[in-house]
């Protein structure tokens, strides 16, 4: 490259820009040497600089783990926790190109608790390459990232057992992993699994074959990843365009932005909005390039119709003849991804590739385990776990499976009050049930049924501490309610817990049902034309929401029973407070579970200032009675 | 047909874009007038044509910038017909912090990192687009293309957000922030072949030419205004220089070179055996530096 001229750049420039491109990740268990893997491809290309090769010579003599060699890993481990301890823990993208191929290769944590970090990296990649110590064979952690990788829909696996120096190349050793693994790997659906016998430490196999194998006669490394044929699904599936902005500069122009999820489309095709299904013809295409007159999968563009439609955010743009479904209940995969265990019932967002929308898990089918790839029954799902669910979505959604689209087919789970990213979804199919299950339209309706008992529908939601005086205070509002002729029901611990909630415990998925429960009675009595008290301890937020939601627009009344922790526990009426602090009672409000407190409550009392009948005297006034 | 690489990398970045500004409610572009927000601009104005860009773009001066930068940057505003904030840490001005007087890291400190916090809060600027790309630096490399930031802008490495696919989070609570960067998996050779293939201006100091340049601590440094002081033994050489990276004209180093078309200097960068970092004097203060500075806010 030193004689390059500067006619040769034209021409150099001219080619590179017609390169391809491949992303892809390395996975495994710790020190199976992924770090060194990607430092040694960086190093054998010749893409290390010299100021970065000086720097790293330095920190491997100063915290490297090769002795005086070059720790290849340090290039790659660039936060500072990491380096100190030795470990990857988030993935790290690092750049290569050759004359075929530009590469970006996403580097993942092999440590269990690190698992969403490495989904993330495996949600952009073609192809994984999964690492294993030969002197090891398959771990937990290898069928772990398989599972992962499969579940993203990555086809293309190199099973790269590394370390091979150090079993003096034994050809049986390779033998046997490469059977084991294809035995596991069986029902995975990967289309292609290559096996290498390597060393990324010495280099064997890496950019060519290397004489310590001679066995061996596939590929090097390098080779194969300037080679491999990377087929998507999306390049000739029907035309799908999520509608992700709506651009209208001015009076003149409106155009429908996003970038193509499949297929292509032409100047004059035929199109239909989804899920509003109005019809059109594409007018004009702009593209990164202006006008065009047609586009292509993973173009970003914005189409321009010819005539007005209502399209925005959310829609999806396909052709008039083959058209994506429309659900608002979905089956998926999900992976979860936070600290936090998933709570069936629970709302919580979605979003799609250009929605976001209301979703509760109604349904964990199964959970899957790792190591047997078995199904198992469970409640909840802990970080990292992989399960099956049902979701009920808030709107429709236009989708297709992940397997045919993997835009259209996946989704996020972010945490309503933290806005955390707690889980991946991949949509296996919509359910058919939602679209089937209509209200049964009644000639006698909510609003008749209030009209004849002359009352406005309510709930009253009393929340607060244990003892912090809620039944009482919602016994003496319903006397005083009932004794002004109001029609009234009072849901709480008694007539809940030992009936319709006998079956759940105190823990915080059983508490999340235990209240849906309760909101869905209460749903119902409003519809007859009830004023429903409930005095439930209800210490998340998230479920108070959730049943204000479920019911009418001001028929939902909060009311904070703010006794203070020391208070309710001086008085601990039950006795309850005291088995909670000597650890008989697992999971008690204010003592070993959180209590979180309305942040705009209706209505908001004390047991402190006032005594129990005079707060029900406050809550019937600030009712209006 | 699959797209090429430029192709794919240019849909991303639009993608991006366009993601922020429909979900976010006042986004900024970060503009320091560099081949990097060269491009983040030009890739900006393509998604959203035939729009104008429907956010400001702002410029934290540290008042030391090469004088060609700020007519660099007043030129594209005008041609483009662009919205731009210029914000300087007047505190800063008036306790006469420089590079000169009080060393590179307070300067940057005070006059960068504090002088964008301040410019963010001033404005409330929910999301704010940066040009910064992983092949820079190792802390860098492994930072979210949506990074968030905690009230009081702080960046938390060890819990970053899962970023599966195109899906981003772009949610936040009252006070908090993110980070977006467009050009995450752009390397420095995609950028100039972008600038070729797209012909898009750049600064001409990247551009070798003769200026006066004094050698200090082994780097070029150019006498860009008077403000530069002489010390004894120096002298002010003309020599053909030009700049990989830039930034403080104190803090810029120059390289010596008859890059002077954009052939040469892609040809130059091909054949060069150092990081373009290097001209920069900050991250060599101490291990990790860029991981310290992006913590307490830096971009």
């Amino acid at each position: 490259m030193t004689s390059l001229s500067n006619t040769d750049i034209s021409d150099y420039l001219k080619s590179q820009e017609q390169k391809s491109f491949l992303r892809f990740i390395t996975c495994g268990s710790v020190d199976d040497g992924k770090s060194t893997l990607i430092g040694r491809l960086l190093y054998d290309s010749k893409l290390i600089f010299e100021d970065q090769l000086a720097a790293l010579e330095k920190d491997s003599k100063k915290i490297g783990t090769q002795g005086q060699e070059i720790d290849f890993a340090l290039l790659v481990d660039g936060l500072a926790a990491e380096r100190e301890q030795g470990i990857t823990i988030d993935v790290a993208y690092r750049f290569f190109t050759t004359d075929k191929r530009k590469f970006i290769v996403a580097d993942t944590p092999g440590h269990e608790q690190y698992t969403r970090n490495m989904a993330t990296g495996a949600s952009t990649a073609d192809l994984a390459i999964i690492m294993i110590d030969a002197r090891k064979g398959i771990l937990t952690q290898t069928k772990r990232h398989s599972f992962i990788v499969s579940l993203l829909g990555i086809k293309h696996v190199v099973l790269a057992i590394n370390k091979m120096d150090l079993m003096s190349f034994d050809q049986e050793v390779f033998r046997k992993i490469d059977e084991d693994y294809r035995g596991f790997a069986k029902d995975l659906g990967f289309e292609e699994v290559v096996s290498m016998p390597l060393s990324a430490l010495k280099g064997d196999n890496i950019l060519s074959v290397s004489e310590n194998t001679p066995w061996y006669k596939g590929p090097s490394l390098m080779d194969h990843l300037e080679n491999v044929q990377i087929d998507r699904n999306e390049d000739g599936n029907p035309f799908r365009l999520p509608v992700q902005w709506v651009n209208r500069p001015n009076l003149d122009f409106r155009g429908f932005s996003g970038t193509i999820a499949s297929g292509t489309i032409t100047e004059g095709d035929e199109i239909v909005v989804l899920p509003g299904a109005k019809t059109a013809y594409v007018n004009s295409i702009i593209s990164a390039d202006g006008n065009v007159s047609n586009a292509e999968f993973g173009e970003a563009v914005t189409i321009c119709l010819d005539r007005e439609l209502d399209i925005s955010r959310g829609d999806v743009i396909s052709k008039a003849d083959n058209r994506p479904e429309i659900t608002d209940q979905i089956q998926a995969h999900i992976i979860w991804m936070h600290e936090d265990e998933m709570l069936p019932g629970r709302p919580y967002l979605i979003k799609t590739n250009n929605k976001t929308l209301d979703g509760v898990i109604t349904d964990l089918r199964h959970k899957v385990n790792v190591n047997s790839l078995e199904h198992e029954s469970a409640k909840t799902l802990a970080l990292n776990e992989v399960g099956l669910v049902n979701i009920k979505l808030g709107q429709k959604i236009v989708f297709e499976s992940y397997a045919q689209n993997k835009s259209l087919g996946s989704f996020i789970c972010i945490d309503k009050f933290t806005n955390a990213t707690i889980a991946c979804g991949m949509v296996n199919f919509g359910l058919r049930r939602a679209s089937n299950v209509h209200w049964q339209a009644v000639d006698v309706g909510k609003e008749s049924r209030a009209k004849q008992k002359h009352q406005e529908p309510k709930v009253l939601w009393f929340t607060g501490l244990s003892g912090s005086g809620k039944s009482t205070i919602a016994n003496l509002v319903e006397k005083k309610l009932h004794a002004m002729g109001k029609h009234t029901y009072l849901l709480d611990g008694d007539n809940i817990r030992h009936g319709l909630n006998k079956d759940l415990g105190f823990t915080d998925a059983d508490r999340v049902e235990n209240i849906r429960r309760i909101g869905e009675v209460a749903h119902l009595m409003v519809d007859a034309g009830l004023i429903v008290l409930t005095a439930f301890i209800s210490p998340f937020r998230a479920e108070r929401n959730m049943v204000r939601e479920m019911v009418g627009a001001g028929e939902f009344i909060e009311i904070f029973v703010d006794t203070p922790l020391e208070v309710c526990e001086q008085r601990d009426v039950k006795g309850l407070y005291k088995k909670a602090r000597a650890g008989e009672l697992k999971n008690f409000t204010g003592i070993d579970s959180p209590y979180e407190e309305p942040e705009a409550a209706e209505i908001h009392v004390n047991t402190v200032e006032n005594t129990a009948d005079e707060a029900a005297d406050i809550v019937v006034k600030k009712l209006g009675y | 047909m699959s797209l090429s690489h430029l192709k794919r990398l240019e849909a991303e970045s639009i993608h991006i874009l366009r993601e922020v500004v429909a979900t976010a409610q006042t986004p900024v572009m970060l503009y320091s007038i560099g081949k990097d927000s060269a491009v983040m601009l030009h890739l900006a104005l393509k998604a959203f044509a035939p729009g104008k860009l429907p956010f400001p773009l702002m410029h934290v001066d540290t008042t030391w910038k090469f004088k060609d930068m700020i007519s660099f940057r007043d030129r594209m505003v005008k041609e483009h017909d662009l919205d731009l904030i210029v914000h300087i840490n007047k505190e800063g001005v008036q306790q006469g912090i420089g590079p000169f007087s009080h060393g590179s890291a307070t300067h940057t400190d005070i006059m960068k990192t504090i002088a964008l916090k301040q410019a963010l809060d001033k404005y409330g600027f929910d999301a704010a687009f940066g040009g910064a790309r992983r092949d820079e630096e190792k802390s860098r490399a492994k930072e979210r293309i949506f990074s968030f930031r905690s009230d009081g802008h702080q960046w938390d490495p060890k819990n970053q957000r899962p970023e599966l696919w195109n899906i981003y989070n772009c949610r936040i609570n009252k006070g908090e922030s993110i980070r977006v960067f467009p050009l995450s998996n752009w390397t420095e050779l995609d950028i100039w072949q972008y600038i070729h293939q797209e012909n898009i201006s750049i600064v001409p100091l990247y551009y070798a030419a003769e200026r006066p340049v004094v050698r200090r601590d082994g780097q070029l440094i150019m006498v860009d205004d008077d403000r530069m002081p002489i010390n004894k033994g120096e002298e002010i050489l003309h020599r053909k220089v030009r700049f990989r990276t830039l930034g403080c004209y104190p803090l810029t180093g120059a390289v010596e070179s008859d890059a002077d078309t954009l052939e040469a200097i892609i040809r130059e960068m091909l054949l060069s055996h150092t990081s373009e970092r290097e001209g920069r004097v900050i991250d060599k203060d101490v291990d990790a530096s860029m991981e310290q500075k992006k913590k307490e806010g830096y971009f």
